[in-house]
């Protein structure tokens, strides 16, 4: 069983949602990224998504933008961002780690080797944010052949088609972009956010995650009502950057993380 | 070669094209992909659209042979397509008239556009106040300061220009912004892009409203001569202007197609924007094309001297073009652009832009070694105002 599924499983036991949090792989320092995993995982964080930084990410807000640029800056590489999860996995095996970036590093690379090594590093799930189902198929299935979860997106102005298609070719989980913008935007109408996620959860066979515009713990609270798991970004992000050194990175994680952790702690009112 | 009938239904040059971006983004893609369909199967539109570009945009305009420049280099005769005396100047405004039109087809109230020499910018502004919708262009920091007299006429116009502050602060910047805009508001939003590039339907749609340059020239050519030309240049930023000449002609195997990319300050300096000349395939803004890239897949800064042709990527058609061999790609240096425009300027009385500049280069460069019945179509994609700071600058004059 892929540690993604475990966790869902254990979970739905419980009968609550997924704390995960996002970092920026090589933000606020090259040497924060694996210490600020762990405190992560320790302060409550059920699953980590670390950004690989992109030149271009179009996706992203100011927050995340900045953090690529920064991250860039210090010369982060995708097979940096690789290594570190394989330095992760050294004292950690249970936590499910998903990458999440753009297409056109991982194809610099090139598919088959990048979908090789992050099966190799211990890498659960992947998410392309410009890489839709259509133009995908041979990816998601390099991605699986590997035994890593090809994730998908799905958003507010999906239809049914796409919600069909991302069932035929997403694993591990769908990934529900809550509002139409980009990470970092203000979401309001999370009643609307949560009827449509039960729906999706009921369609797809897979769990679902909520990302963008989370951003505390009543949100966090509120959104793990209804979903498999909650995705809290930029707000996380743009705590580590005024960090000035690694271990008060790690501090403001952590305070960060425990003031979610207790938030998807109670038990969902649908199952 | 069978008739070349591309995209297909995905947006597909061969392995070019077709669509990556942000999921939130399909459906609305779907939309104008259907709109436009729609759109170009009804008489009504095409008749606005016919009428707009002659009333409000200016044509047909001319093939103008330029004489003096052709005897004075010896050797083909070199024809000029006209683009700059359209309204505002640049070839542009074509495609902003024909996405302005469809805009109000589909009932949106509120456009966006990124520029990067600014003439696009400036388009897409003129026809949203002729059409009465709200504007807004973004343009990279650097090109504001670089194209303050653009930035001014959008202002003028109306419309308002943010200044994009993230990554190089140029025209690849303002796309990712003006991308992240519509991913926001795309329910009442839509976005004019300027060149053949982003997600399908962007490269077709903007091409099909290019391709008035490329039908006039031929017919022009035709009636002036007495056959086609035997080679078209246009330069390529994006590679708009490029391929609105060219695509008329992709079937007439006899007319070389050469597209000039800025060689900046040389290839060999890395300091240049000619993806198609150096670079490889990947994926930027919503579509597979050559890119300007380094060994991780990041996007490369690009240099040169004409803000329009400052782009680390290309039209996906031209790289299917190029790779079938239908079209040549080649560069012109910041250097050999300059003197182009100084040319012209002396020696037929018209000022280009320093991105046409670049076609004009090499289009001088090969002229000479041309039979003097032999013919050369220049898209002479606008006109030089814009650029004055900038030559006057190099000359050390502070206008
Ligand atoms: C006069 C002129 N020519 C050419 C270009 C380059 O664009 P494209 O390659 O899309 O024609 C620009 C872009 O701003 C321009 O203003």
């Amino acid at each position: 069983m892929s540690r993604l599924t475990a966790m869902f499983a254990l979970l739905q036991q419980k009968n609550r949602a997924a704390l995960i949090p996002f970092i920026t792989a090589g933000d606020p320092s090259l040497t924060a990224t694996v210490p600020l995993m762990h405190a992560l995982v320790e302060s409550g964080a059920d699953a980590i998504e670390l950004g690989m930084p992109f030149s271009d990410p179009m996706a992203d807000g100011p927050s995340i933008q900045r953090a690529s640029e920064r991250a860039l800056g210090r010369g982060v590489k995708l097979r940096m961002v690789l290594e570190w999860v394989r330095e992760f996995r050294h004292s950690n095996q249970q936590t499910p780690v998903i990458l999440m970036g753009y297409l056109n590093p991982l194809e610099a690379m090139g598919m088959a080797t990048f979908a090789e090594l992050a099966a190799e590093v211990g890498v659960d799930g992947v998410i392309v944010v410009d890489l839709t189902p259509e133009e995908g198929r041979e990816e998601s299935a390099l991605l699986k052949a590997c035994g890593v979860d090809p994730i998908f997106l799905l958003a507010p102005t999906s239809g049914a088609a796409r919600v069909q298609t991302v069932r035929e070719l997403g694993s591990g989980f769908v990934y529900y972009v809550s509002l139409r913008g980009i990470t970092g935007a203000a979401q309001s109408d999370w009643p609307e956010v949560l009827k449509r996620v039960g729906e999706l959860r009921q369609a797809l066979a897979l769990p679902v995650a909520i990302g963008f515009g989370i951003r505390d713990a009543g949100t966090v609270a509120r959104v793990a009502q209804g979903a498999d798991a909650v995705v809290v970004g930029s707000a996380l992000v743009e705590q580590l950057a005024d960090c000035r050194d690694d271990q008060t990175a790690v501090q403001v994680a952590k305070i960060f993380i425990q003031g979610l952790a207790d938030a998807v702690q109670k038990p969902r009112s649908i199952q | 070669m069978d008739k070349y009938e591309l995209p297909d239904a995905m947006g597909h040059y061969g392995p070019y094209g077709g669509r990556f971006v942000a999921e939130t983004l399909i459906p609305a893609l779907d939309e104008l992909n259907q709109a436009y369909q729609e759109a170009q199967a009804d008489p009504e539109f095409r008749a606005e659209l016919h009428s707009e570009l002659r009333q409000f945009v200016g044509r047909p305009n001319p093939l103008y042979h330029a004489e003096r420049i052709s005897r004075r280099l010896g050797g083909a005769q070199i024809y000029l397509k006209r683009e700059d005396l359209n309204h505002t100047g640049a070839h542009k405004i074509n495609n902003a008239v024909g996405q302005a039109l469809l805009a109000r087809r589909m009932g949106k109230k509120r456009i966006i556009a990124e520029t990067g020499a600014g003439q696009h910018g400036v388009a897409t502004a003129t026809v949203a106040t002729r059409y009465g919708m709200e504007c807004l262009v973004y343009m990279g920091e650097e090109d504001i300061q670089r194209q303050s007299s653009n930035v001014f006429r959008m202002r003028l116009l109306g419309a308002q220009v943010a200044a994009v502050t993230s990554g190089t602060r140029t025209l690849k910047d303002a796309l990712n912004e003006a991308l992240r805009d519509w991913v926001t508001h795309v329910d009442n939003t839509f976005y004019v892009i300027g060149t053949v590039a982003g997600p399908h339907p962007y490269p077709a749609m903007v091409r099909d409203f290019h391709r008035v340059i490329g039908d006039e020239a031929r017919a022009q050519c035709l009636e002036l001569t007495g056959r086609l030309p035997d080679v078209c240049v246009a330069c390529v930023g994006g590679g708009s202007n490029a391929i609105g000449l060219f695509y008329p002609f992709i079937n007439d195997q006899s007319v070389r197609l050469i597209g000039v990319e800025a060689g900046g300050l040389g290839l060999s300096t890395g300091q240049h924007a000619a993806p198609l000349t150096s670079g490889r395939p990947g994926v930027l803004h919503g579509n597979r094309t050559y890119l300007m890239e380094d060994e991780d897949g990041q996007i490369l800064p690009t240099h040169s001297i004409s803000a329009g042709l400052d782009y680390p990527g290309v039209g996906p058609e031209h790289a299917y073009l190029k790779d079938i061999g239908r079209a040549e790609y080649v560069v012109a240096t910041d250097q050999e652009a300059l003197q182009a425009f100084h040319e012209l300027c002396r020696t037929e009385g018209i000022i280009p832009a320093l991105e046409t500049a670049h076609a004009l280069a090499h289009a001088f460069a090969i002229a000479p070694g041309m039979r003097s019945d032999q013919t050369i179509i220049v898209n002479l994609s606008g006109r030089g105002d814009k650029d004055i700071h900038t030559v006057a600058a190099l000359e050390g004059i502070h206008l």
